[in-house]
């Protein structure tokens, strides 16, 4: 369970008119809202007033000790505020239409848990829906670096608290009192004489016919009874029962399974189907058709069929002249060299005694367990989509584009996704299904193979990192980083199409990188001169590349803190004692001292072979320490599953430990869930997650190919400790554990086996474990004998 | 192929299907019956997200065709785990208890695997250990899995 002190301090949110202090430290801010003309109440934030950090335009390059990635996220957000809606209906419930994506991130619960507070109601009386794409939001239906807490946070909280100020108001001439007399309990509006209305009572009467300003103030969060403490997801229960549903659940009208056959290399295009009739004529195949590779469709061969199960059936048989993709007989010892030539220089002249490391991250997995899929329903003038899609307006726009519509003609759903970590700031899974459904007429449900996914999904992009650190004394004098990188694919913008457009023109796409680069990245030491560059090989679309979970980060931490250690070694100090000494930022020294304590840094027992290692970081406004331990003995690293298991099992992380400081954690149990995910993607980057690419595609296939953290690599021990809070504002979550995971596992596998770690995932040069699947057919077929693994 | 008729017993309900015999029982379930706990995850008995039960015992209907279904089975998917007067397993409510899930997408085939495990560590009289845990091939790319292994040794103490 989290562990949380509910002693509040000093607020650190962005200062507003009108603050006034409660005695406890934090700022109650003054804010405007609008009570919108309706039949019930609805309520809306006003846009924030210009700061003067919005006057002076957005910084081009700053430190992200002065702005980052998440203030101009958020700051992106303030002008829309308005459109941001509070209901509150005739049942007594409030509704919201959510406009971000709720991929398992937990947003769902921890706005739901907001709102109530707010309000004074219960967390039942919430329900929160995804709101369909909504292109007035522009910047506000953006879900996308690890910023949706802190960007919805204040906005959803005004619109609350307007509509509580309405129903208070009202409440009180109802029931004969003051509105500063009146309390709220579980949703119900109590006079000082003990006469009582309900939501649903109050919701119509204090509805207003013409929609007008007003000022609200904000409960301070200290009085908030559900924001601070450990709630469990919202969609639990239908989580448990299997009721909860995704994309391929729903039951369109006409939507029969759709599934593309797909080239061999990747991104190759489909120039013909030599065998259409055998194809049309197999059991429940209705159509098929050749879907034009486009730099929005993927696109192949589709199929659809009554079942699934057919349409695979169907993809075995069919024979499709292909023609090349942009990196047809490439492979990853070309794609390093490409690296290599496209490195900045180190300018920094030695000083001291220096280090330097060369580090080479390979291609990654990024997509989640949930296949690409989307529903789409395309009639001659109008389309309706159904996806997991973390930029939907981006993808109404190009969907209107794409099929010749109005934007208005086009109505995007945003239904729950399986998973994400960045997959669904791409929205190939729409326009493919649209495609499909436009060439054939017929409205189409699209699942993606988990093959498919593996060789032609996105990747998180080939890097390598490039660090020279110089000393003399005690003291780090400099710190060099250049990181190379096969391009990232930011072709979505910040989700909406006037700025995905700049991506794609020529070095839009590096612009991107670099702002992305510069608002996020950071040295949280203090060594001298630090300078940290990025560029970028090959164009955005020649690899499917993507912002997977925590983008740089993890590669870029990772350099750092396997250095750091050499420092510390160099420096003959404790690798923990040498961070504590130069660490630049107050709160992440308190979350480094909590792992070492908590993790019993040092402890004279470890075993031999096995190893310890720490990291910090801090991104997202989040500060966060990591430390575990593995254990990398022969007996260890060669165990055995059991039979007909194919597993990498070792070396093993066994105890793990996070402290992490969001600012303001919202619902930390959620928080704990996180940090655990990311502490998963670390191992798995550090150790075995990884691709191949040999001839121009990925060798990997299968879950049992590309070894993501299985429960044989799971620690034995996990802990998280959720701090207190150290700000008005939550920081994200979603990203935040992905990189000191990688590091301090990364760190403690050199600590054991007395290297440097420089190649990543660590197995990535030994032996291929596993026979690569055929790239045609492109997807394997079922098996047939699982009633003979029964257990 | 011409289509055949089967019958199949699922939670507790017959359900006939006119199909190709080697469709997937997977597809059966989810497109056919529009039973769609089960979820797709990979087709290859590899994920094990579309976990079932046959006869008690946990199978992956992407990897078993309807023909071979013996007649009168009785296939449980996630949604028929409960008892018939809607009480969770307790395997469900641990999985409540430790709020395991986060996207949700495997945990119908963890929940439904994990019950299988402990029924199977239980007839062989061995322990709910790290030796049972390796034996767990679903896959979590949320990375739940510690609360995973929480949930599992809570519900097998409270199963009956």
């Amino acid at each position: 369970m989290a562990d949380v002190a509910q002693r509040p301090t000093q607020g650190n949110g962005r200062a507003a008119s009108g603050a006034s202090s409660n005695g406890d430290g934090i700022s109650r801010r003054r804010f405007m809202g609008y009570l919108l003309a309706a039949p019930t109440v609805v309520a809306a934030a006003d846009m924030l007033a210009p700061s003067a950090a919005q006057a002076a335009g957005i910084p081009t390059i700053q430190p992200v000790d002065f702005y980052d990635l998440t203030d101009l996220l958020t700051q992106s957000t303030e002008p829309t505020w308005a459109l941001i809606k509070v209901v509150v209906n005739a049942d007594s419930t409030v509704s919201f239409a959510l406009p971000r994506a709720e991929v398992g991130q937990g947003i769902t619960t921890a706005v739901a848990m907001t709102i109530a507070d707010e309000m004074g109601i219960s967390l039942e009386q919430v329900q929160i829906s995804l709101a369909d794409a909504t292109p007035d939001l522009i910047f506000n239906q953006f879900t996308g670096g690890s910023n949706s807490m802190h960007s919805i946070f204040t906005q959803v909280r005004v619109a609350a608290a307007v509509a509580r100020d309405q129903l208070l108001k009202v409440a009180a001439a109802l029931l004969d009192g003051l509105p500063t007399e009146l309390s709220i309990a579980d949703g119900v509006l109590i006079a000082p004489n003990g006469r009582r209305a309900t939501l649903g009572e109050l919701t119509k009467l204090a509805a207003t016919d013409r929609t007008r300003r007003v000022q609200t103030l904000l409960k301070p969060v200290s009085s908030f009874t559900l924001v601070g403490k450990p709630q469990p997801r919202i969609d639990a229960l239908e989580i448990v029962t299997g009721t909860k549903q995704f994309a391929m659940d729903l039951k369109v009208p006409g939507a029969l399974p759709t599934m593309v056959c797909r080239p061999p290399d990747i991104d190759g295009r489909a120039t013909k189907i030599n065998n259409l009739s055998q194809i049309l004529g197999l059991p429940g195949v209705t159509d098929v058709a050749l879907i034009p590779h486009t730099s929005f469709v993927p696109g192949g061969v589709a199929v659809r069929a009554q079942t699934f199960g057919q349409c695979i059936d169907a993809i075995q048989q069919m024979d499709v002249t292909w023609a090349p993709g942009p990196v047809s007989g490439l492979s990853e010892a070309d794609v390093l060299k490409e690296l290599q030539g496209s490195e900045l220089p180190l300018l920094t002249p030695p000083l001291g005694t220096s280090i330097e490391n060369v580090f080479t991250f390979n291609f990654r997995p990024g997509d989640p367990l949930e296949t690409n899929c989307a529903i789409a329903d395309v009639k001659p003038g109008s389309a309706e989509v159904w996806a997991s899609l973390k930029s939907p307006i981006w993808a109404q726009e190009q969907l209107a584009q794409i099929l010749g519509l109005s934007i208005g003609a086009v109505t995007v759903h945003v239904v729950q996704g399986g998973g994400s970590f960045g997959r669904h700031l791409f929205s190939d899974n729409a326009f493919e299904a649209a495609a499909i459904s436009k060439a054939i007429g017929k409205p189409v449900k699209l699942m993606w193979h988990r093959t498919d996914n593996f060789r032609q999904g996105r990747v998180h992009p080939m890097c390598t990192s490039r660090v020279r650190a110089t000393y003399l004394g005690n003291n780090v004098l400099t710190f060099d980083q250049r990181h190379t990188s096969v391009a990232t694919d930011f072709s979505m913008g910040f989700g909406e199409i006037l700025s995905a457009t700049l991506a794609t023109e020529p070095l839009g796409n590096l612009g991107y990188a670099e702002t992305v680069f510069t608002l996020t990245q950071n040295v949280p030491y203090n060594f001298g001169l630090v300078t940290q560059l990025i560029n970028e090989a090959y164009q955005y679309d020649t690899f499917n590349t993507g912002s997977v979970r925590n983008i740089y980060s993890p590669d870029v931490v990772t350099a750092t803190e396997v250095t750091v250690d050499q420092l510390a070694n160099a420096l003959k100090m404790d690798r923990y004692q040498f961070r504590r000494s130069f660490v630049r930022d107050q709160r992440l020294k308190a979350v480094l001292d909590k792992v070492a304590t908590v993790g019993n840094w040092g402890r004279k027992d470890l075993p031999s072979g096995w190893g310890q290692g720490i990291a910090i970081h801090r991104e997202y406004k989040g500060a966060i320490a990591v430390m575990v331990e593995i254990d990398c003995t022969s007996a260890t690293i060669n165990r055995p599953l059991p039979d007909g298991i194919s597993g990498i099992t070792g070396p093993r992380v066994t105890n793990a430990v996070i402290a992490v400081d969001v600012g303001l954690p919202i619902n930390p149990l959620g928080l704990e869930a996180q940090m655990q995910g990311g502490l998963m993607d670390g191992i798995a980057q550090a150790l075995t997650y990884s691709l191949h690419l040999q001839n121009g595609h990925y060798l990997e296939g299968s879950w049992d190919n590309a070894f993501y953290t299985r429960q044989w690599n799971a620690p034995l021990n996990v802990q998280v400790i959720v701090m207190p809070p150290t700000g008005a504002n939550p920081g994200g979550a979603g990203e935040l554990g992905c990189a000191p995971s990688m590091a301090a596992v990364a760190c403690a596998y050199g600590a054991a086996t007395k290297t440097v770690p420089t190649t990543f995932p660590i197995n990535y040069n030994a032996p291929l474990p596993f026979t690569p699947l055929p790239t045609s057919p492109p997807i394997p077929q079922s098996p047939t004998d699982g009633l003979s693994q029964e257990f | 192929m011409p289509t055949q008729t089967f019958t199949l017993n699922v939670n507790g309900h017959q359900r006939t299907v006119d199909c190709d015999p080697t469709v997937r029982v997977l597809w059966v379930l989810r497109d056919l019956l529009g039973i769609t706990g089960p979820k797709y995850g990979c087709g290859l008995d590899v994920c094990k997200a579309c976990t079932c039960h046959i006869n008690g015992k946990a199978f992956n209907p992407c990897s078993v065709q309807i023909k071979d279904i013996p007649a009168g089975a009785e296939i449980t998917t996630i949604e028929g785990l409960a008892a018939a007067d809607g009480t969770l397993h307790p395997m469900q409510q641990a999985w409540l208890k430790y709020d395991v899930g986060q996207c949700g997408y495997c945990q119908p085939g963890q929940i439904m695997a994990a019950v299988a495990h402990v029924k199977e560590a239980r007839a062989n009289h061995v322990p709910i250990d790290d030796a049972l845990f390796d034996q767990i091939r679903n896959v979590c790319r949320c990375g739940t899995y510690h609360r995973i292994r929480e949930a599992i040794v809570e519900g097998a103490a409270n199963m009956p």
